[in-house]
């Protein structure tokens, strides 16, 4: 069987894809009567056009990192996980309990505890609809979205009653002690002299993420974990019979992904909001989904698509100050991404993998006549 | 609590309970021919808002009925293209068409009203108003039974009795028809379908439309019958209790009736009693709302009573070569 070579499978697939998503946005940009190009400068000089616009988009960027990898993990074990939304939301509450209850002498120390404490907590939101999934056959997706609409649930009892500090009327939590602050990319590039804006929330958080990512392509391809993961997700009954765990592998892969959804937290919750409010994930959990299924479920290609979507959020917020384009445009973009790369993948897919193929049996053809042209003379 | 409270919250219980019913029985015939589907809450919110639209432009709930399911349709043949024709995954798809009917309709409705993702709001001819039935006001004086046609089973709107009517309908299309079967079967088992002669692609189509106009029933009704108006997210995570109400009935449409009824019942007790206090013991609002969830999940995990789905559902068909 002929195959297309790798990177038109890599890289030209998802950038026709991600071109169709384009042309569809910009169209109903055009449709609701405003200007694609201008919206376009407009985003453009809005999220990368000064250190402040570009504070923002990593700020963005480092949620999405941390979601899309969370859903990549359980996608190379074949597993989908929706409720990444839920396990951030949950991780926020792991990662504001030691924030609040636990004095710290040093931000670092706190760091290290509350990555601690928003990994347990995601994943062990992750556990039920893992474990479900694995000893009772119950369809994960279904459970990680009910999971998700719990956690909204818990989470705002929890902070309307427990958390809440006496006499406020905000469901959210008390502000972080000021030692758990973390230091913004203002306080971290002022030493080598380079200004950076003040009020951009992009933090020590986006290093770590990058850090996370190396972490899982390593997982991923050089241990025997990430192996099984694999091949798992490739072919579940062949990996049954080579002694791989059904049980085991899912309840790990979903715990991992449960965990790294959790420690988003220290992005949004510790290091730009420093209090647990509702719904402190914006929906950065649904975005890991666009980002993983752009990024082809590889740590590198996760972020790249979480910068880019970083680039869309902010771009789309700016937008929306500035002209009659609802912010919600961010919301379409990301639909028409998922759906092309995601679930219209074979409409661009099968055109190109029969062009290819035709093309190297003509390749071959040529070859053959021209061998028995020479065999002849 | 008295008879005439008791009847009140098992009154707005059905009325909350039809776009899910709607919404339920169109998820039955869908992943009763094999296909998930997870956007019905993105289809709910485009009818909805196509509908509320329409009839502020045209001042006839009429033709907001008619926009909504066009609009919802389309997103379900969208859904269709990608898992039928083209073998996408059918999650992701869904997943995707809820955003952009998200989005989209926001987008929309801001273009052509200016009110932040709001419609105008609708009155008189512009919605589905209530139907007094016969005799409700004349019969009200007898006792137990006066009431109980009054208060519970008059006074709705047309959407409402329509839904009620959908499930003796969609149990007969099912399980009494020809057309029934062979959508079943292609749910269990498409390719032996197939091996009949009979195409596994238009039957799957034909269960696309179904669902469809009915998940553009349970959004006109959400913007012109239960409201007034489409607002930013109205559906308010409905197609995915829906969906959990669906598991809960087992893929039935008896039991569907039973499931949303449950669900609405539960939303109309969390809506009038904010904290349930029981004898000492108080129930958070927040419990309430999170109900339905929490049973759908014990459902799925199989303690009580298990509930298979369709054998081929989410796998798309390809035919033997």
């Amino acid at each position: 069987m002929e195959k297309m070579p790798k990177w038109a499978d890599v890289a030209l697939i998802p950038l026709i894809n991600l071109a169709i998503a384009f042309v569809l946005s910009a169209l109903v940009i055009w449709a609701i009567g405003e200007d694609p190009w201008k919206a376009v400068k407009l985003m453009v000089s809005g999220a990368l056009g000064s250190t402040y616009g570009w504070g923002y988009t990593l700020y963005y960027a480092t949620n999405f990192l941390f979601t899309g990898l969370a859903v990549a993990v359980a996608f190379q074990a074949s597993l989908f996980n929706i409720g990444g939304e839920g396990q951030a939301v949950m991780g926020g509450l792991g990662v504001a309990l030691v924030c609040l209850f636990i004095p710290f002498p040093h931000w670092s120390v706190a760091l290290v505890f509350a990555l601690a404490g928003g990994a347990l907590f995601g994943a062990a939101w992750a556990f039920l609809p893992a474990y479900l999934q694995a000893k009772r056959g119950s369809h994960i997706v279904i459970t990680t979205i009910m999971f998700n609409f719990i956690a909204a649930s818990l989470l705002n009892y929890i902070l309307v009653n427990l958390l809440r500090p006496q006499g406020s009327m905000d469901p959210a939590s008390a502000t972080f002690p000021e030692s758990t602050h973390l230091p913004t990319f203002h306080d971290m590039l002022a030493p080598l002299g380079i200004a950076f804006s003040k009020s951009a929330p992009v933090n020590i958080s986006l290093p770590i993420g990058l850090v996370l990512a190396v972490g899982v392509w390593f997982l991923l391809w050089r241990t025997r974990l990430g192996y099984e993961i694999r091949a798992f997700g490739k072919n579940q009954d062949a990996s049954t019979y080579a002694g791989i765990s059904t049980v085991r592998i899912t309840i790990i892969a979903m715990m991992i992904s449960g965990a790294i959804s959790g420690m988003m937290s220290i992005n949004n919750t510790m290091g730009e909001s420093e209090r647990l409010i509702l719904n402190s994930a914006e929906g950065a959990g649904f975005i890991g989904i666009a980002v993983a299924l752009m990024g082809r479920n590889h740590p590198f290609g996760v972020a790249l698509a979480a910068l880019l979507f970083g680039f869309l959020y902010q771009g789309g917020g700016e937008l929306a100050l500035w002209t009659k384009i609802p912010r919600e445009l961010i919301t379409v973009i990301q639909a028409l991404v998922i759906m092309f790369t995601g679930a219209l993948d074979n409409m661009v897919r099968d055109p190109i993998e029969r062009a290819f193929i035709r093309r190297a049996k003509r390749k071959k053809q040529r070859q053959q006549e021209q061998g028995q042209q020479e065999a002849a003379g | 609590m008295d008879y005439i409270s008791i009847l009140q919250i098992f009154d707005s219980a059905v009325r909350l309970a039809t776009p899910l019913l709607l919404a339920c029985l169109a998820g039955l015939f869908s992943e009763r021919a094999g296909i998930f589907d997870i956007g019905l809450e993105g289809k709910i919110l485009v009818s909805a808002m196509f509908a509320a639209a329409v009839s502020t432009m045209t001042g006839t709930v009429w033709l907001g009925l008619l926009a909504g399911l066009l609009g919802s349709l389309v997103f379900s043949l969208i859904h269709g293209l990608a898992s039928i024709t083209f073998r996408g995954n059918q999650l992701i798809s869904g997943v995707a068409l809820n955003f952009l009917a998200s989005g989209i309709t926001v987008l929309i409705s801001e273009s052509w009203f200016g009110l932040g993702g709001r419609t105008p709001g609708l009155s008189g001819a512009e919605r589905f108003l209530p139907i007094e039935l016969p005799l409700a006001e004349s019969l009200s004086g007898l006792p137990v039974l006066g009431p109980l046609y009054k208060e519970l089973i008059s006074g709705h709107t047309l959407l409402v009795y329509v839904a009620l009517l959908m499930v003796p309908v969609s149990w007969f299309v099912l399980y009494r028809t020809r057309f029934g079967l062979r959508l079943r079967a292609v749910g269990e088992n498409p390719a032996a379908v197939d091996t009949a002669g009979i195409s596994v692609v238009r039957l799957r189509y034909a269960s696309m439309v179904i669902a469809g106009l009915l998940c553009g029933l349970a959004g006109v009704y959400l913007s012109t019958g239960l409201g007034a108006g489409f607002g930013k997210e109205m559906s308010a995570g409905r197609g995915y209790i829906a969906l959990a109400a669906l598991i809960f009935a087992k893929w039935r449409p008896w039991y569907a009736l039973g499931a949303t009824m449950l669900f609405g019942l539960l939303e109309a007790i969390a809506n009038r009693y904010q904290n349930i206090d029981l004898g000492g013991f108080i129930v958070p609002v927040q419990f309430m709302q999170a109900l339905p969830y929490i049973l759908t999940v014990i459902i799925l995990a199989g303690f009580v009573g298990k509930a298979i789905p369709p054998r081929a559902g989410g796998q798309p068909y390809v035919k033997e070569r």
